[in-house]
C-alpha cells in the first residue's frame, strides 16, 4: 500500500496552520521561534512529497538547504534572544514596544 | 508457515537474542571492569560471590532492585521517569542495526540467517543520529530533578556530549569514502584480505581510528572524560537524585552505549568479522568469533583506560574537544578526498 | 492464515505507519502550540521532528530522514533547551484577550481551508523509479547547478556562527 500523496501535503498545510496560530498566540519569544520551526518543518514536508511525485530529487536538495538556512536562523535567533533578555529582563513580545508609535 | 509469518518469528527471535547477548554482556561488563581495575590496582576485586565473583552482577541486581525508589518533591515527575527510558531507547536503537557477522547458515540444517536486525541503506547515518538522541537523557535528567548538583552536572555532561558529536560525525566521514556507502556490511567487505586492509592502518584511516576512539570516549562519558561521574566535584552529576532502578537504567544505557561504541570500532577499524590473515578459516561461526574477540579487545581498552589515566579538568576537555580534535577530523577529511581524487587511493 | 498475513502486511505497511506518525506529530504540534511552559513545548516539538523524520523515511528520502534528527532533533533543540534553562524560564500567564484569540484561531481555519482548496484538486501519485539513494543526492547537490548554493551555505554558516557569538557576548 503507498501513501496517497494528497495526505502528505494535508498534514504539511495542519503543521503549518497550527505553526501560524502559535506565533500570532504565544508572548514568549523562545516559543515563537519554535513555532517557526514548526512552519519551517512544514514546508520540507510539502518539498519531499512533490519531489516524490515528480521523480526528482531536487526537492531533497533544497530540503538541505533548508536545514541549514533554519539551523542558522536559529543559532542567531537565539542568541538575538540572549541579549534581548539581557537588556530588558523580560522574555515578553509586549516589553519590546520601544518603536511602537 | 507463510513467508510473512516466518518473516516476522525470525526477527522477534534475534530482537530477543540480541537483548538477552547484550544484557549478559552489561552484567558481565561490570563484574570484568571491577576486576581488571582491581588487578591493575594489585588488588583482587570481587571474588567471594560464586567462583571467580561470578555471581556478583546477580547480587548487585538483587541489592538495587531492593532499593528505595526516591523522588524528589519538586522534581518534574514525568520528565524524572522519561530520562532514564530515553537514554535506554537510544542506546539500544542504536546497536539495533549493527552487523555481527557474515551471513551464516546454521549448522545441521540450510538455513540461511544475517546476524543483523536491519540492514539499513543509511546505516552508519542512522547510528550518528540515534546517539545524538542519547544526549536528551541527560538534558532531561539534569533539569526535571530540580538540585544544583544535578543541573549544572547536566548541562557541563551534555555540553561535552555534543562538542565531541562533531569530531565523532567527521572522524567517520573518511572510512565512508573508502567504502562508498552508508552501509556496514560494506564498509566491513572493503578490510577482507588481509589486516593490512583493515582501516586502522595509518596507510588507510589511522588518524580517523584514534579520532573516533577519543571522541567515542568522551561521547559515553568514559575516563579520561567521565566528568559526570567526578564525585568530589559535583557529587554524582546528572544521576544524583537518581536510586535503585533508573539508576540501574541509566548505568545500563552508558554501558551499552560502550559496547555499541566498540561494536562500532570492530567494525569500522578493525575489520569486523574479517580474519587477519589469509589462511584462516572465513566461514559462519569463524566469523561471529574473531568479531566477538575484537570487540572484547576494545571494550578491555576501555577499561585500561579507567585504571591508568586521570580525568580532565572541564575547560581541558572543552580545549581539546574543539580545537584540537574538530580540526584533526577535518584535515583527516581533506587528505582522504583528495588521495582518493588524485590517486585512487 | 491468509486474513492474518494481510493483517500483519497491513501492519508494516507504508500507509498504516504514515498514518500512526503523522497523527503523532499533529498531536505534538498542538502539544507545541498550547502547552504553557515553554520547557514542555521544547520537548513535544521533539517528538514532533523525529515523528516526521519517520514520515520522510517513509516517503522515500532515507538521508534527509537521518538528517533531520541529526540537525533538527539534535543539534537545534539541544540549542533551545540549552538557552531555556539558561534563562530559566517560567511558565507563561495567558495571554489577553479573547478577541486575540479568537481572531487567530479564525484566520488559521480560514488559511486551512484555503491550501486544502487548492490542494483538493491535484492528482499526485508516486513516479515510477524514483532513485533516492545518497548516492544520485550527493551527485545533484555537488553537481554544477548546486555546487554554488552549497559553497555559498558554508558561508552562510560561518556568517551565523560569528554572528551569534558576537550577539550573545557580554562584554566583546
Amino acid at each position: 500500500m503507498t501513501i496517497p500523496l494528497l495526505h502528505a501535503l494535508y498534514l504539511s498545510a495542519a503543521l503549518f496552520t497550527i505553526g501560524m496560530v502559535g506565533v500570532f498566540l504565544r508572548r514568549n519569544v523562545i516559543t515563537i521561534l519554535m513555532c517557526i520551526e514548526l512552519m519551517l518543518n512544514a514546508v520540507n514536508l510539502a518539498f519531499i512529497a512533490f519531489s516524490r511525485a515528480s521523480g526528482s530529487l531536487d526537492g531533497q536538495i533544497l530540503v538541505f538547504f533548508v536545514m541549514t538556512v533554519a539551523a542558522a536562523e536559529a543559532a542567531v535567533g537565539l542568541a538575538v534572544v540572549i541579549a534581548l533578555q539581557r537588556h530588558r529582563d523580560s522574555l515578553d513580545l509586549d516589553a519590546f514596544n520601544l518603536l511602537k508609535w | 508457515m507463510s513467508p510473512v509469518l516466518q518473516e516476522v518469528v525470525i526477527t522477534l527471535l534475534k530482537v530477543v537474542i540480541l537483548t538477552q547477548l547484550l544484557l549478559g554482556l552489561f552484567s558481565f561488563m561490570t563484574l570484568a571492569e571491577r576486576r581488571l581495575l582491581a588487578f591493575m590496582q594489585f588488588r583482587l576485586g570481587p571474588n567471594r560471590t560464586g567462583p571467580f565473583g561470578l555471581f556478583q552482577p546477580i547480587a548487585d541486581g538483587i541489592k538495587l532492585f531492593f532499593k528505595e525508589e526516591l523522588m524528589p518533591d519538586s522534581a518534574t515527575a514525568w520528565a524524572f521517569f522519561a530520562a532514564p527510558i530515553v537514554a535506554v531507547t537510544a542506546a539500544f536503537m542504536a546497536i539495533a542495526t549493527v552487523p555481527y557477522g557474515p551471513e551464516f547458515t546454521i549448522p545441521g540444517t540450510s538455513f540461511k540467517v544475517t546476524p543483523q536486525l536491519a540492514d539499513l541503506d543509511v546505516g552508519i547515518l542512522f547510528i550518528f543520529a540515534v546517539t545524538s538522541l542519547g544526549v536528551y537523557s541527560v538534558v532531561l535528567a539534569g533539569w526535571s530533578a530540580n538540585s544544583k548538583f544535578s543541573l549544572l552536572g547536566g548541562l557541563r555532561s551534555s555540553a561535552q556530549m555534543f562538542s565531541y558529536e562533531l569530531s565523532l560525525g567527521m572522524s567517520f566521514v573518511g572510512v565512508i569514502m573508502l567504502a562508498g556507502s552508508f552501509k556496514i556490511s560494506d564498509i566491513v567487505a572493503t578490510q577482507a584480505g588481509g589486516f593490512w586492509n583493515w582501516n586502522v592502518m595509518p596507510w588507510k584511516q589511522g588518524l580517523a581510528a584514534v579520532v573516533y576512539f577519543i571522541s567515542a570516549a568522551a561521547e559515553v562519558s568514559r575516563t579520561p572524560f567521565d566528568l559526570p561521574e567526578g564525585e568530589t566535584e559535583l557529587v554524582a552529576g546528572y544521576h544524583t537524585e537518581y536510586s535503585s532502578m533508573k539508576f540501574a537504567l541509566m548505568q545500563m544505557a552508558e554501558y551499552i552505549n560502550m559496547i555499541t561504541v566498540s561494536v562500532l570500532t570492530a567494525n569500522l577499524f578493525l575489520g569486523g568479522w574479517n580474519p587477519g590473515l589469509p589462511f584462516l578459516p572465513t566461514s559462519g561461526l569463524w566469523g561471529l568469533a574473531y568479531f566477538a574477540a575484537k570487540v572484547l579487545f576494545v571494550l578491555f581498552v576501555f577499561i585500561w583506560m579507567r585504571g591508568t589515566l586521570p580525568r580532565f579538568r572541564y575547560d581541558q576537555l572543552m580545549h581539546f574537544g574543539w580545537k584540537v580534535l574538530i580540526p584533526l577530523a577535518a584535515l583527516n577529511v581533506l587528505g582522504t578526498a583528495t588521495l582518493i581524487a588524485v590517486f585512487k587511493w | 492464515m491468509a486474513l492474518f498475513d494481510r493483517l500483519l502486511l497491513f501492519l508494516v505497511s507504508e500507509a498504516f505507519l504514515f498514518y500512526v506518525f503523522s497523527g503523532t506529530a499533529v498531536a505534538s504540534a498542538l502539544c507545541v502550540v498550547l502547552q504553557r511552559n515553554p520547557m514542555h513545548s521544547a520537548f513535544a516539538l521533539i517528538v514532533t521532528f523525529c515523528s516526521l523524520s519517520a514520515v520522510y523515511g517513509l516517503l522515500g528520502a532515507p538521508f534527509i530522514a537521518a538528517l533531520q534528527i541529526i540537525v533538527y532533533a539534535g543539534a537545534i533543540m539541544v540549542l533551545f533547551l540549552f538557552v531555556l534553562m539558561l534563562l530559566n524560564v517560567k511558565r507563561e500567564e495567558p495571554s489577553g484577550g479573547r478577541a486575540l484569540k479568537t481572531a487567530a484561531i479564525l484566520l488559521g481555519a480560514l488559511f486551512a481551508l484555503q491550501v486544502v482548496g487548492t490542494l483538493a484538486g491535484f492528482g499526485l501519485s508516486p513516479a515510477a523509479n524514483y532513485d533516492s539513494s545518497t548516492q544520485s543526492f550527493a551527485r545533484l547537490l555537488f553537481g554544477t547547478r548546486f555546487l554554488y548554493v552549497f559553497e555559498a551555505t558554508s558561508i552562510l554558516i560561518l556568517a551565523a556562527l560569528v554572528g551569534a557569538v558576537v550577539v550573545a557576548k557580554k562584554d566583546l
